[in-house]
């Protein structure tokens, strides 16, 4: 196939791809979907992503659902894992892939059992987001404990605030990351008190209503 | 207990863990009762003719006519969709999270007779990846409905069906944008499409497709019940309504805040929010999350309303508000808006794609002293290139604050430009007046 499907057709120097200048679709081949009894796919990671498929009209809208059971199921999308769902949901691996690299939530690469994503846009920065990114880093230095900065997690109202394993917390001190990365590794609940599901409504902090 | 500067419509019994059950919904504030009259009694006209009538405008960004937006989807049997835009991620903004979080219900019921003015037997809401506590709560909320019978086939006994999926994303700002997020629920990378033809003709899956925001259709169960002369005693002739305003950033209290439109922006910032830490001043705040232009101090008596903001050379928006107070450094807030959306660039469209990546690498050398002034004036044309090139306005939302700061700030910009050039002067030994040159 040419490096523009079609191209040589307008432009003398490119190849022409046969596909298309006969008037045909270009090759799209079907072999380069894996058959299930090749990959070695989990039954419940089957049925699950299954399952999914058949929430929406059409199957391809299970794409990103599918890709975040792979994640769960193997910690990051694994070329194995996308390898699996591309064969139960009859789609290329490498569209998966393609899919899966544009977000920043799903992991096209190894990843620590927990994650921990500090924001640092404009509010929380304004309140110390990097000085409690830099706490998060020096807390979990050695440790397998994925921690990055991260772009704004809509929860202004506690900067400056980190999403650890998919759970809010804020305000934060940047003293409070080393205590959260202690419980986190204990296994224990991560800053009770700091969570933002606990928190009330602004107008009923103290100080706040009328 | 709200603020006696709040106006409880949304945010009514918020408070009360209760009402995120199908059980305290109906108890607290008469859940469904109005699902349930619109199935029962009403056509999709008199939904439409009512939402049209009260002048509610899309609290997602762009303030376009929900009734309107919903009027425009054609009549017919091809099958038609409804989303809810969940993918609140523009810097500043968090009022989806705290509506999903506390009335995932009103959200349900707001959807279900909205569907019913769209004439869609299918709705999704797309939330953002990040939020995955929200998720959970709409997933249970959903589960219920369904449950009750408010969802499903042929709901109340009334012939109609509906059905219901709550679908999470994986993290790209982009997929807020509403055909990015099309592409991004068909499972695709979230890339805009070019418009026309509009979501409202061809939509998802191809098909006539109404996109709303959460606050946007929270508001349509209350419109239903009270009238679209109750929903025009808040707010202004042209802005009516309450609105959730997100304020954070250097405030005493930030927080979600519902007020009635038109409450001038001291009352807002001040009264509820709390005004400035201590000892500090405002120096500039985005009325309308990161995206709109800056405003100054003496744009604290404007009333908060869409026209208002419009007028001011900014923008409603989202309902955001970010207060930057007197320790902030202007030109350093300007690289990191300008990084989000560098970062958050599909890649797309050239214009947005490189536009972005070299106003953050101008911004970095004005922050490092290796800008000069003139500089500042390359900056503001890349600007000026990216508005309105563009399939979506994702680089004019880097290119509208980041004009606005240069232009307002100019002194401040030269001046940092100067300061962090000093001591680079000095160490290379070059004439000291390299930093205030030209």
């Amino acid at each position: 196939m040419s490096p523009v499907d079609g191209a040589g057709i307008f432009n003398p120097n490119l190849p022409v791809d046969q596909a298309v200048s006969e008037g045909r679709a270009p090759a799209r081949s079907e072999q380069e979907i894996p058959e299930l009894h090749e990959v070695d796919c989990p039954p419940e990671l089957k049925e699950r992503i299954e399952a999914l498929m058949a929430k929406y009209p059409d199957r391809r809208s299970a794409s990103i659902p599918a890709l975040w059971a792979v994640q769960e199921r193997y910690g990051w999308c694994t070329p194995d894992g996308i390898r699996q769902a591309a064969a139960v949901m009859r789609f290329t691996p490498a569209y998966l892939e393609s899919v899966a690299s544009f977000y920043d939530l799903l992991h096209t690469d190894p990843v620590g059992t927990h994650r921990v994503e500090v924001c640092t846009n404009i509010s929380c920065w304004m309140r110390g987001g990097d000085e409690l990114l830099d706490a998060f880093e020096a807390a979990g230095e050695g440790q397998d404990i994925f921690i990055t900065g991260f772009e704004c997690l809509g929860a202004c109202d506690i900067a400056p605030m980190a999403s650890i394993d998919q759970r809010y917390y804020g305000p934060l001190e940047a003293a409070e990351a080393q205590t959260a990365i202690e419980q986190l590794l204990a296994g224990q609940e991560v800053l009770p008190e700091k969570a933002l599901l606990k928190r009330p409504l602004a107008a009923e902090l103290p100080g706040g209503g009328s | 207990m709200a603020h006696e500067l709040e106006t409880r419509v949304l945010l009514k019994e918020a408070e009360d863990p209760a009402l995120r059950t199908l059980e305290g919904y109906k108890r607290l504030v008469g859940g469904y009762e109005i699902q349930e009259k619109a199935y029962r009694s009403m056509e999709q006209d008199e939904v439409l003719k009512e939402l049209e009538d009260s002048g509610l405008r899309g609290r997602g960004g762009a303030g376009f006519s929900m009734g309107k937006k919903a009027s425009f989807l054609p009549r017919g049997d091809m099958a038609k969709y409804l989303c809810c835009n969940a993918d609140e991620s523009e810097p500043g903004a968090f009022k989806d999270r705290e509506l999903m979080q506390r009335n995932p219900h009103q959200l349900i019921e707001g959807i279900a007779i909205a569907a019913l003015a769209a004439d869609a037997g299918h709705a999704f809401i797309f939330i953002r990846g990040e939020y995955a506590e929200q998720a959970d709560i709409l997933d249970a909320a959903v589960a219920e409905a369904y449950e009750a019978g408010y969802l499903g086939k042929d709901i109340l006994g009334c012939k109609r069906d509906l059905e219901l999926v709550v679908h999470r994303g994986a993290g790209a700002y982009i997929c807020g944008e509403e055909t990015a997020l099309l592409d991004a629920l068909e499972g695709k990378r979230g890339n805009p499409r070019l418009k026309p033809p509009f979501p409202a003709v061809q939509g998802l899956y191809g098909g006539p497709t109404l996109i709303n925001n959460v606050e946007t259709l929270s508001n349509v169960p209350h419109i239903v019940r009270n009238g679209a002369d109750w929903f025009k005693g808040f707010g202004t002739e042209q802005s009516p309504g309450t609105k959730v305003v997100s304020i954070s950033g250097g405030v005493r209290r930030p927080g979600n805040y519902e007020i009635s439109l038109g409450m001038p922006l001291r009352e807002l910032i001040y009264g509820l929010a709390g005004g400035p830490e201590p000892g500090h001043e405002i120096k500039a705040f985005y009325p309308g999350g990161s995206s709109s232009p800056v405003l100054t101090p003496a744009e604290l008596d404007l009333p908060y309303s869409f026209e208002a903001m419009a007028e001011a050379g900014s923008m409603l928006g989202s309902g955001s508000i970010i207060v930057a107070d007197d320790r902030v450094s202007i030109p350093h807030m300007a690289l990191r808006t300008a990084r989000f959306y560098h970062h958050e660039s599909c890649g797309k469209c050239a214009p947005c794609r490189e536009g972005t990546n070299w106003t953050v690498k101008m911004l970095e050398r004005v922050v490092r002293g290796e800008a000069t002034p003139m500089d500042l004036d390359i900056i503001s044309s890349v600007q000026q290139n990216i508005m309105g090139h563009c399939l979506c306005v994702l680089g004019d939302s880097m290119a509208m604050p980041v004009s606005a700061m240069v232009n307002k700030f100019r002194d401040e910009f030269e001046r940092v430009i100067e300061e962090a050039a000093m001591p680079i002067a000095v160490v290379q030994g070059a004439p000291e007046t390299l930093g205030a040159a030209t």
